[in-house]
């Protein structure tokens, strides 16, 4: 598949918000307003297209099956080490993003705010990495798939975001009001990115 | 009588996370995993279980150190001790159920950032004794099988007619009467069941509707 391929589909067809469930949680509770939701979005773009390729580089070079051949030792295999090194690999460049921002970029920090540290949490980014694993990948495929799964996300809240903004004004049944209507329109959008199936580009 | 508050007590704790305090449909929390592994029961049965065992023994292990653990690093300590669990988990399910875990894919790992495990953990086996902390988290994890397995079912049956692999509706295809309704084996399908059973649970728990933040008046009460 063509690396190009690979970004469309990781955007509209594999679109991890609707139609893997994954980072759902802070989807749901974060779509309220639409500038939250497109800060949220950009972080998770930032920290999908640093940690799926570090990630990827980590599996290949010290965790997968025959990795420390170099040093002698071939037949060590720390593939089931694999999910606690994701998780702290998250969140120790969660932690260094921050601090860089912080130094070089203080306006885009103070925009992004609390949205950093919650993303350590989000299914999403730990999810990415898992399937980079799962699928595979390369390294160039891993930053393409990483860019192009964090672009799906972030254009999945800003559109719920901005849905969510007109429903307040809706008569909504009481039952409904909040968590209930937001599945419904989650559902109706991922009907949407459903029509994306099957395209296949170049 | 002083034998009996600490087992009402116990008894809140394992009851309440089932329907009034749920944790998928009022806490909004571990949603993610709950709607990618419900479109057959038996992955829904068997996503259940790793849950709760997880969501079990971790608040048993965190509610065990939970004096000798500092603040400052108290979340890292949860989840290094969440991983290693679910990591037991999921070589268990390779190993016995390989069928299954294969279905579930990355779901299992996921369990790490299922935010009912971290919520559990954080909000309630950090203040409160071991056996109080199982049973929290045992209830949690039931209501969190309750929707997961219910989703499940309704999939199921109307997806591919059959429940747990065992036919119950005759599909046409094989010469019976009923047209399995494609949508429900799609994702959307999941997120359309779970805000109906809202509407519905919330239709029963009158106390659960949410304010709304503008009320639309009618004309009459314009004038």
């Amino acid at each position: 598949m063509s690396l190009f391929n690979l970004f469309i589909d990781a955007v509209f067809v594999e679109n991890l918000a609707l139609a893997f469930f994954l980072g759902i949680c802070t989807f749901l509770a974060v779509s309220k307003r639409v500038e939250t939701a497109v800060g949220l979005g950009v972080a998770m773009v930032l920290v999908q297209a640093i940690t799926v390729p570090v990630n990827n580089l980590i599996f290949t070079y010290l965790l997968r099956e025959g990795a420390w051949a170099w040093a002698g030792m071939p037949e060590v295999d720390l593939q089931f080490l694999g999910l606690i090194t994701y998780v702290g690999v998250i969140a120790a460049m969660v932690q260094i993003l921050e601090m860089t921002l912080d130094r070089f970029f203080p306006a885009l920090h103070r925009a992004l705010g609390v949205f950093l540290p919650l993303i350590t949490v989000n299914c999403a980014v730990l999810g990415g990495s898992l399937f980079m694993v799962e699928r595979e990948y390369s390294f160039s495929e891993s930053v393409v798939y990483g860019v192009g799964s964090g672009t799906g996300w972030a254009i999945a809240i800003a559109a719920l975001a901005g849905i969510r903004e007109r429903l307040k004004y809706s008569n909504i049944p009481d039952g409904l009001q909040g968590l209930g209507i937001a599945f419904i329109v989650v559902g109706l959008m991922s009907i949407g990115f459903l029509a994306f199936t099957g395209i296949q580009l170049g | 009588m002083s034998d009996q508050q600490p087992r009402n007590e116990a008894r809140r704790v394992l009851l309440d996370p089932l329907i009034d305090n749920n944790p998928i449909t009022l806490q909004i929390l571990g949603i993610c995993s709950a709607l990618a592994v419900t479109t057959k029961v038996s992955t829904a049965l068997v996503m259940s279980l790793s849950v709760i065992v997880v969501l079990a023994a971790s608040c048993a292990a965190i509610s065990l150190i939970r004096h000798h653990l500092p603040r400052g690093i108290r979340i890292i300590v949860q989840v290094t001790i969440i991983a290693s669990f679910v990591i037991v988990v999921d070589l268990v399910l390779q190993a016995f159920l390989y069928e299954i875990s294969k279905q579930l894919s990355v779901f299992v790992s996921l369990i790490v950032t299922n935010c009912i495990v971290l919520g559990r953990t954080e909000g309630f086996a950090t203040k409160n004794p071991v056996g109080l902390s199982v049973l929290d988290g045992i209830g949690n994890g039931l209501g969190y099988s309750l929707i997961l397995i219910a989703v499940g079912a309704i999939r199921e049956l109307f997806g591919s007619g059959s429940l747990l692999g065992t036919e119950v509706l005759p599909l046409t295809g094989e010469g019976g009467w009923f047209t399995p309704v494609g949508i429900m084996l799609l994702p959307p399908s999941a997120f359309f069941i779970i805000g109906l059973m809202i509407w519905a649970i919330r239709s029963w728990k009158t106390v659960q509707v949410e304010v709304r933040e503008f009320s639309i008046r009618t004309s009459e009460e314009r004038r």
